[in-house]
């Protein structure tokens, strides 16, 4: 592997060449290895993300969606270095961090932050908002103009929090003001890149919408760019200028948003995005679901060929047989897709609805599993 | 919002019939180190044979406090419940706890959020579904084995006689989230409590579990109690929607009234601060502005008054009783708890938030 090149003092005056992504990662991998038996030997590995790749521009805010355990939050770490990948290439700003060292890391960790989904667990309940958000600040030898004290208000303020609760503790704040600190604590030291894994999932729907709004004014406003983790498809379609659909490890669908979400290729976004409650046609209808059959398999042990395979209404042959990559699809620039077989959901929703013929033992035989057309 | 689309199944309404459960100024009250929390505070509702009451609300506003009271759940020293409660003519909050143990489990029984708190790690699934059968009905050991594969059987669990053998750990969380669905399911019983039962479940999953409680419940004619925050989910399931805000009900009607001319301001709050996917990405949400009130301290007079852009001076010292609004054209059945009067309620339609959840009703 490529080591990291030595970091200048603040890579931020170092602007990447003009057109370079901010991010890019490429074929991305991290296998926790699992251990058994007497002697705790090394026998398998979660193969949590099996070659990833995807760029992000700067100030572009950038979608992770799929279902629970396919890799997203092992993703946003990896990429904000929290651990170390088993292989693959992460670049920041033209420079290969895969493997930087904490040394060489340490000026970075001003310009890539992490916001987490637990506005409880992640903010020190013994200090103070003040505290909390000049920390990094402080770790980062960042010495604002007017001193710290000023800057921490003038961040409370621009998350819409009162300036003078700096010196309030966590548990004196709601859920959706507390994100507001972790938010504001990610600010302070005025990053490039902000990796929010789950952001909004904890919190109640009216309180979400602020602090949707509150990131989108930030990334409107500062130009920071985005990783955007979340489960819920239409806050990632309201945020993200671009989104990436991911599978077991691997990003099956990756497109601009208009593009992902009118008019997608791969089966797996078809069935996730006709699983989103309370959606309706144009005249009122229920719109036609792709229902999935089987449970997801798991990562440590994934199917041959193509991993959706197993639940794919459309699988043939091939698809046990070769991987297939992920590749530019049509006329769309940025358009890719890691099918056999990429088509519009119609064709996906007409195989759903075929009869079973595949040979998958593993699969409920039971009719509301089937495609079901309510109008 | 569009929620014009019959229900599958189609079912019908029994308005003259005597509901299933009617629920009559319940209130309950916790004593804590605080002080007394009034986690509910006046609700009344009602549900019918066979049909799906949606419970919606912020977190802290109620919705699990008042099912665990329906079902005697709570604990006694330091809960006062009062109110009427009435399922298929017993007196729920009478009822001495041996009634309510007989009742729980095969008359009502109940879905959580979290399968792995209502399964025993130490039974197989299949024992712990055939041994709620044999408690509610005295079947023999055989039997009842054999009742309970056949519901994992019906609840899609795939190979469902090898699977009965399996601990709850062995399956995955929608399949235990099934388990839960045909334990619950094993008695046949009339009303069917399911408290946030797919919020901690991925949207494929989740579609597969809604729709295997409407088939089921087309089958068997139960009655459910659906609690959820999302009004999605709610959309897809409920016939009826109760609006539930620091402990109060504040708005009630059928699903289509509650989401295409929903009536009070804490709804359209909650309807203009969920993107959909269909919404305009360019259009920044319109959340309710502030937090939930504390229920040590409740506001005075309209609980929602203080996050309430429409708020009048009424709203801060009285408390708005739930009413069918009178004088507003295209009103349904439907009840809301709001002062505006209908006058005020058509010029605040005439703001964004209303024309939003209009527009894409038309
Ligand atoms: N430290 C670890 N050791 C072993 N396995 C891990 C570790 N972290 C994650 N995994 C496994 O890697 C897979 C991917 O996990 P990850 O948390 O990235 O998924 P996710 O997409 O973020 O899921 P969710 O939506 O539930 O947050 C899962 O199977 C998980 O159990
Ligand atoms: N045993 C208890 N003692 C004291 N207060 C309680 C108790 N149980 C619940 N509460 C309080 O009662 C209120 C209502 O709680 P409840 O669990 O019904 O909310 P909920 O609407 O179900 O919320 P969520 O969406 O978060 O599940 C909350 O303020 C809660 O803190
Ligand atoms: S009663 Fe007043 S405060 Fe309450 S919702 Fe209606 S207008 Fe708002
Ligand atoms: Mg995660
Ligand atoms: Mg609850």
């Amino acid at each position: 592997m490529s080591r990291a090149i030595p970091a200048p003092k603040r890579a931020k005056d170092a602007a990447p060449e003009t057109g370079a992504p901010l991010l890019e990662v490429e074929d991305l991998r991290m296998h926790f290895p699992i251990h058994g038996g007497m002697l705790r030997r090394k026998v398998g590995a979660v193969r949590a993300v099996d070659g990833v790749s995807f760029q992000v521009g700067a100030g572009e805010s950038f979608g992770l969606v799929g279902e629970s355990g396919c890799g997203k939050s092992t993703t946003g770490r990896l990429v904000a270095r929290l651990m170390e990948p088993t292989d693959g290439a992460i670049r920041y700003a033209g420079r290969d961090i895969t493997h930087a060292s904490r040394r060489e890391l340490a000026p970075l960790r001003s310009e890539i932050q992490v916001v987490f989904q637990d506005p409880y667990s992640s903010l020190n309940p013994r200090h103070t908002v003040g505290t909390i958000i000049t920390a990094p600040m402080k770790i980062n030898g960042i010495d604002p103009p007017g001193g710290h004290r000023k800057r921490v208000q003038e961040l409370l303020e621009r998350v819409g929090l009162n300036p003078e609760h700096y010196n309030r503790f966590p548990h004196e704040f709601s859920g959706g003001q507390r994100q507001r600190i972790g938010i504001a604590r990610a600010l302070a030291v005025e990053p490039r890149l902000v990796i929010a894994d789950e952001p909004v999932s904890a919190l109640d729907v009216s309180i979400q919408a602020q602090v949707v709004n509150l990131l989108k004014d930030l990334q409107r406003d500062l130009g920071i760019a985005f990783v955007f983790i979340a489960h819920d498809l239409a806050v990632v379609r309201h945020f993200c200028e671009r989104v990436a659909v991911m599978y077991l490890g691997k990003v099956v669908e990756v497109a601009d948003r208009q593009t992902l979400y009118t008019n997608p290729h791969h089966p797996y976004t078809h069935a996730l995005l006709s699983a989103v409650p309370g959606e309706r046609e144009a005249d009122g209808a229920r719109k036609p679901r792709i229902r999935l059959t089987g449970d997801l398999p798991s990562p440590a042990d994934p199917p041959s060929g193509c991993r959706f395979r197993t639940r794919c209404p459309k699988a043939q042959g091939v698809c046990a047989d070769q991987e297939p990559p992920l590749v530019r699809l049509g006329a769309t620039p940025g358009h890719e897709v890691a099918c056999h077989f990429p088509a519009p959901l119609e064709e996906t929703a007409a195989a759903a609805l075929a009869p079973a013929d595949r040979a998958e033992a593993d699969e409920p035989a039971v009719p509301v599993e089937r495609l079901e057309q309510t109008a | 919002m569009t929620a014009t689309a019959p229900k599958p199944g189609g079912k019908p309404t029994s308005a003259d019939a005597v509901p299933l459960l009617s629920v009559d100024d319940l209130r309950i009250r916790f004593r804590t180190e605080d002080g007394v929390v009034k986690a509910v505070d006046g609700l009344s509702f009602t549900v019918d044979r066979g049909r799906t009451l949606g419970i919606v609300g912020e977190s802290g506003s109620g919705k699990s406090v008042t099912n665990l009271a329906l079902l005697g759940l709570h604990n006694p020293a330091r809960t006062t419940i009062e109110g009427r409660a009435r399922f298929d003519g017993v007196d729920l909050l009478g009822a001495s706890q041996k009634v309510l143990r007989d009742l729980r489990g095969r008359r009502m029984s109940m879905v959580f959020q979290d399968p792995l708190t209502a399964l025993s790690p130490y039974y197989s699934i299949g024992e712990q579904i055939a041994e709620t059968y044999r408690r509610h009905t005295g079947a023999d050991r055989k039997k009842a084995r054999l009742r309970a594969v056949d519901m994992l059987d019906r609840v899609g669990i795939p190979h469902a006689v090898r699977r009965v053998d399996d601990y709850p750990h062995q399956f995955s969380g929608g399949m235990r989230q099934r388990a839960m669905i045909a334990m619950a399911l094993v008695c046949d019983p009339d009303l069917l409590i399911a408290d946030e039962p797919t919020t901690a479940l991925d949207v494929t999953v989740q579609a597969q579990i809604l729709d295997l409680l409407a088939e089921l419940q087309r089958e068997l004619g139960t009655a459910i109690i659906l609690v959820t925050h999302d009004l999605g989910v709610i959309e897809d399931t409920a016939d009826e929607v109760l609006v539930m805000y620091a402990g109060r009900c504040v708005e009630r009607g059928t699903t289509d009234e509650v989401l295409t001319t929903p009536q009070h301001p804490y709804t359209w709050g909650l309807l203009s601060s969920m993107p959909r996917l269909t919404s305009d990405v360019d259009e920044p949400l319109r959340p309710v502005p502030g937090s939930p009130p504390s229920l040590l301290n409740p506001p005075s007079g309209c609980p929602f008054h203080p996050r309430c852009v429409h708020a009048i001076d009424t709203c801060r010292s009285e408390r708005p009783a739930l009413a069918r609004p009178e004088g507003l054209p295209g009103a349904g059945s439907g009840v809301s708890a709001c002062h505006l009067d209908a006058d005020a309620r058509l010029r605040a339609r005439g703001l964004p938030v209303v024309q939003h959840s209009q527009g894409a009703a038309s």
